[in-house]
C-alpha cells in the first residue's frame, strides 16, 4: 500500500466512524420525526473532517490527500449511502466544483471559504418545473442590465434548496447559457420547500422575480460555462451512483443476513434455489453497478471527452437496476420487508430518488445514441 | 527461434522491440471492420496457426510460458504490454481459448514433464491444436457423472464412449479427455484424464449443425480407441483434479485474466449485432426516441460488461473474490447477448423475419434469434452459473445431490 492509498482508506474509515456514530439510521429516522433534514453543527464537522475540501485546490482552501479527489469524494457519498445519512454533500460538491473551475473564481473566494467550512451551504439551481433534465438549455432568463444581470424564472427539485445560503443558477442569455452565484436572501427569490419520497432530503422550488445580480455574480465566462455546466452535471451524477453502489451493498449485505438466519421447513432460505439464484443476478447486478460507477469516477478525473458516456451508461444502468435489486430484498424479507418499522424502506426512498434526477435511463440512454451517432463510433 | 530475450530486458525495452517486429511482421487489420475469424471456418484455423508460427519464429509466442516448453518465461507485464502493441495487426486470437489459456496452461499444472515439452511447444509453434473432451451426450451439467470408460489393457488403455460439444474439435490435433477408469468409487474418485489424439482409429468425428447453421462444436464417438500409458495426465484416478484445473483456467480466460492469453479483442461478432446504430438506419427507425433508448441500452451494457471483466478479474487476481466468480462474468454475457440479440429483432421488427433476398437482408437478426439461448448453455448454462455464484462466491449451502459418496455404479442413470 503506497503512503496515498493508506492515506484515503484512513479517510474513508474516519469518515464511515463519524456517520456510525453521528448519522445512523435510527438518526435519520429521529431527524425525520423532527421534520428536519440534518443538524447544521453536524454538518460543519463534517466538513472539518474535508469532506467539503476535496475538490478544492489548496490555494483556495482546500486539499486531498490521495492525489485522485473525486474518487475520494466517491468513497465518502458511497459510505453516506451506507446509513442514507443526511446532508448537502452533493449540492456543495457540485457547486464548490463549478466555482473553484472557474476563470473568476477570484471573485467567489468568500462563497469557498464559507462552503468549504460548513459555515454555509449552496445549492445548484438547475432543474426547471415540469421539465426533463437539460443543463444546457435553461429557460430561465438573465438579461443584462448596467452593470450586471437580471434573473426572471422557476427553478425547481434544488437540492437543500430550504437551507441554502446561495444558489448556483443555470440561466439563458443572448451568449448562451450562464451560471450565477445568487444570495438565498436577495430581493426576489422566493423559496418554497418541495415533497420529496426521501425521509430527510430537502428540495425547494425557488422562484427569481426580477433579481438583481452584479457582474461578479457570474461565475465562469461566456466561454467557459458550458464546460463548467458539463463538469457539474456529471459530478453531480456520479456522486447519486457512487451513493446508489453504497445503498445497495449494505441493503444486499443486509438480506444475505436475514435470509441465513430465517428458516422455513426446516432451512434455511438461503439453501432454496429459487432464492439462491435470484442472490446470483443480484450479486452480478451489484458488481456491475460498481464496476461501471468506479468506470465513470476514473473518466471524469481524468477529464476524458467520453466522461458524458460513461456518466450516462453508470446512471442508466443503475436506475435500471437498483430499484429492481432493492425491491427483490424487500421481497426476500417477506412482509415486514413492506413496513415503516424496518429499514429497507430508507434505502428504497433514497433509490427511488436518484433513479430520476439527473435524467432518468432513457434519457441517458438517449444521449448515449446521440453521443456515440455524433462521434462516429463504431457502435 | 531468435534469442535476444534476456531476463533483464525492460518491459518498455520489449514493448519497443515489439512495436518494430509487428510492423515488420505481421498483418495490419481495419479496427473498424476486423476480418471475420469464425470458428467453423477451417481456413480460419490454417490461418491461425501461420500466424502463430510467425510470433513463434519472431521470438514473440509464449510470453508467459516457461523457456524450456518453448515460451519466453517472463511476467504478466510483459504479456500486456505486447498486447498493447498489437492493436490493429490481426492476430491468432482464436488459439487462445481453449488451446493456451485453458489446455496448455492446465498441462503445463498437471502434465508430465514429456507431455509439457512435446504439447505446449509444439502449440506454440503454431503446429497443434488443443481442445477440451469433456461434456457427454448423456449429460451436460453433471460433468462428473460422464460415463465414457477407459479400461486397462496391457499399459496401455482402450477408450469407448463419447464426447459432445467440443469447441472446434475438427480443427485440433489432440484432445484432453475425461473417462471413468474406476465404476465401483463415488464418481470423482474414478476419473482419469487422457491426452487423446484426435484423427486416430477408433475415433469418429462428426460436426454438429446448430439452429444457426453454423457448425463449430463437434461429438466424437470412440470405438476401442488405443492410447498409450504414457497418455494419462497426473494420476490414474485422479482426473477430477486435472479437470479442475481446467475450469479454473477456463473461469480465468472467460473473465480476460490469463496471462496465456496473447493479444486483444474479441473474436467478432455478427455484422447486425456489432453495429445496432446501422441496424436503426437500415430498418428506417434512426430517428425514433424509442429505438434510441434500445440502442443506447444495449450500448450502456457493453460498457458495463467490460468495466465488470476488468473489475472482476482483478478482484479475483487479488483475492478478493474466488476464482468461483469467473461465473459472474459468464453470467454476464448472457445477459449482455439477450439484450443485444432481442433488442436487433424488436429493430428489424418484419424485416428481420422476412425480405428480399439480397445483400441488404436483416433476415440474419431473425435467424441469429433462434440461437439465442447458446450463450446461456455454453461453458455450463446460467442456471449452474447462478448454482455456482450463490454456493461458491456468496457461500450458501450446496443443492442436494443423491450420488454424494455412492460408488457410481450404484447410482441410478439417466431412463433412455
Amino acid at each position: 500500500m503506497t503512503d496515498s492509498t493508506a492515506e484515503a482508506a484512513l479517510f474513508v474509515s474516519t469518515a464511515r466512524a463519524f456517520l456510525d456514530k453521528h448519522a445512523s439510521l435510527s438518526d435519520v429516522r429521529a431527524l425525520h420525526a423532527s421534520d428536519r433534514s440534518y443538524d447544521p453543527a453536524w454538518w460543519q464537522r463534517a466538513a472539518e473532517l474535508g469532506w467539503t475540501a476535496l475538490l478544492v485546490p489548496e490555494a483556495l482552501g482546500g486539499g486531498s490527500i490521495s492525489g485522485n479527489p473525486l474518487r475520494d469524494l466517491a468513497s465518502i457519498a458511497e459510505e453516506i449511502g451506507r446509513t442514507v445519512a443526511p446532508g448537502p454533500l452533493h449540492p456543495v460538491s457540485t457547486v464548490l466544483a463549478g466555482l473553484v473551475e472557474a476563470d473568476n473564481h477570484t471573485e467567489h473566494s468568500d462563497a469557498i471559504n464559507a462552503l468549504v467550512s460548513g459555515t454555509q451551504v449552496a445549492g445548484w439551481a438547475v432543474d426547471e418545473p415540469g421539465r426533463a433534465f437539460h443543463p444546457q438549455q435553461p429557460l430561465l432568463a438573465a438579461t443584462a442590465t448596467a452593470g450586471g444581470y437580471r434573473l426572471d424564472g422557476v427553478k425547481d427539485r434544488v437540492e437543500a434548496g430550504p437551507q441554502a445560503d446561495m444558489f448556483l443558477v443555470t440561466a439563458r442569455t443572448d451568449d448562451g447559457p450562464r451560471q450565477f452565484l445568487v444570495s438565498a436572501d436577495a430581493p426576489g427569490v422566493a423559496v418554497r420547500r418541495q415533497r420529496c419520497v426521501d425521509l430527510v432530503k430537502r428540495y425547494a422550488r425557488v422562484e427569481f422575480d426580477a433579481v438583481q445580480v452584479d457582474d461578479a455574480a457570474a461565475v465562469g465566462s461566456v466561454r467557459q460555462a458550458p464546460t463548467l455546466i458539463t463538469r457539474q452535471s456529471q459530478i453531480a451524477t456520479v456522486l447519486q451512483c457512487a451513493e446508489t453502489v453504497g445503498i445497495l451493498d449494505t441493503v444486499f449485505t443486509m438480506t444475505i443476513a436475514w435470509a441465513r438466519d430465517r428458516h422455513s421447513f426446516g432451512r434455511p432460505l438461503v439453501s432454496y434455489q429459487a432464492l439462491k439464484h435470484r442472490f446470483a443476478d443480484m450479486t452480478m447486478w451489484l458488481h456491475a453497478c460498481r464496476a461501471i460507477t468506479a468506470a465513470a469516477v476514473d473518466e471524469i478525473a481524468a477529464g476524458s471527452p467520453d466522461a458524458g458516456l460513461w456518466v450516462s451508461a453508470a446512471k442508466s444502468y443503475l436506475g435500471e437496476h437498483a430499484g429492481p435489486l432493492v425491491q427483490d430484498c424487500v421481497q426476500l424479507h417477506g412482509g415486514i420487508g413492506v413496513t415503516w418499522e424496518h429499514d429497507l424502506h430508507l434505502y428504497l426512498r433514497r433509490i427511488t430518488l436518484y433513479r430520476s434526477m439527473f435524467g432518468t435511463p432513457s434519457e441517458h440512454h438517449q444521449a448515449i445514441y446521440r453521443h456515440v451517432d455524433e462521434a462516429g463510433i463504431p457502435a | 527461434m531468435t534469442d535476444v530475450t534476456t531476463a533483464t530486458e525492460s518491459v518498455e525495452a520489449f514493448a519497443a522491440r515489439a512495436r518494430d517486429w509487428l510492423a515488420d511482421n505481421m498483418p495490419r487489420v481495419d479496427l473498424d471492420s476486423p476480418p471475420r475469424a469464425a470458428r467453423d471456418d477451417e481456413g480460419a484455423w490454417q490461418r491461425a496457426r501461420e500466424l502463430q508460427r510467425r510470433l513463434y519464429e519472431g521470438g514473440f509466442a509464449g510470453i508467459c510460458f516457461p523457456r524450456q516448453y518453448g515460451g519466453l518465461g517472463l511476467d504478466i507485464a510483459y504479456q500486456e504490454a505486447f498486447n498493447a502493441e498489437t492493436i490493429g495487426y490481426e492476430m491468432p486470437l482464436i488459439l487462445n481459448v481453449p488451446t493456451f489459456t485453458i489446455c496448455c496452461a492446465s498441462l503445463l499444472d498437471t502434465g508430465s514433464e514429456a507431455q509439457k515439452r512435446q504439447h505446449i511447444s509444439a502449440a506454440l509453434r503454431g503446429e497443434e491444436v488443443l481442445v477440451q473432451l469433456l461434456s457427454e451426450p448423456s449429460g451436460g451439467s453433471d460433468l462428473a457423472g460422464l460415463i465414457t470408460r477407459a479400461e486397462r489393457d496391457g499399459d496401455g488403455w482402450i477408450i469407448n464412449g463419447a464426447k459432445t460439444w467440443s469447441t472446434s474439435a475438427f480443427a485440433a490435433d489432440y484432445g484432453l479427455l475425461l473417462a471413468r477408469t474406476d465404476p465401483t468409487v463415488p464418481k470423482h474418485d474414478g476419473l482419469t484424464m487422457f491426452l487423446v489424439p484426435i484423427h486416430a482409429p477408433g475415433v469418429t468425428l462428426r460436426r454438429i449443425k446448430q439452429v444457426d447453421g453454423s457448425d463449430e462444436f463437434c461429438e466424437e464417438f470412440f470405438d476401442g480407441l488405443r492410447l498409450g500409458g504414457d497418455a494419462v495426465v497426473g494420476e490414474v484416478n485422479d482426473g477430477w483434479k486435472v479437470a479442475s484445473r481446467l475450469l479454473f483456467h477456463e473461469r480465468r480466460a472467460v473473465g480476460q485474466g490469463s496471462e496465456f492469453a496473447s493479444g486483444r479483442g474479441r473474436e467478432r461478432p455478427a455484422e447486425f449485432l456489432a453495429n445496432l446504430l446501422a441496424l436503426a438506419a437500415a430498418a428506417g427507425k434512426a430517428d425514433d426516441p424509442m429505438v434510441q433508448d434500445k440502442v443506447g441500452r444495449v450500448l450502456a451494457r457493453r460498457m458495463v460488461r467490460d468495466r465488470l471483466v476488468d473489475h472482476v478479474a482483478q478482484a479475483m487476481r487479488t483475492g478478493s473474490l474466488p476464482p468461483a466468480a469467473g461465473s459472474i462474468i459468464r453470467l454476464f454475457h448472457s445477459d449482455v447477448t439477450f439484450l443485444e440479440v432481442d433488442t436487433a429483432s424488436e429493430i428489424a421488427g418484419a424485416l428481420g423475419v422476412v425480405g428480399d433476398d439480397d445483400q441488404d437482408s436483416l433476415v440474419g437478426v431473425g435467424e441469429r434469434y433462434l440461437s439465442r439461448q447458446s450463450v446461456a448453455l455454453g461453458g455450463g448454462s446460467d442456471e449452474m452459473a447462478r448454482n455456482v455464484i450463490s454456493e461458491r462466491v456468496l457461500g450458501f449451502p450446496r443443492e442436494y445431490a443423491s450420488d454424494r459418496g455412492v460408488p457410481f455404479n450404484q447410482v441410478k442413470h439417466n431412463k433412455l
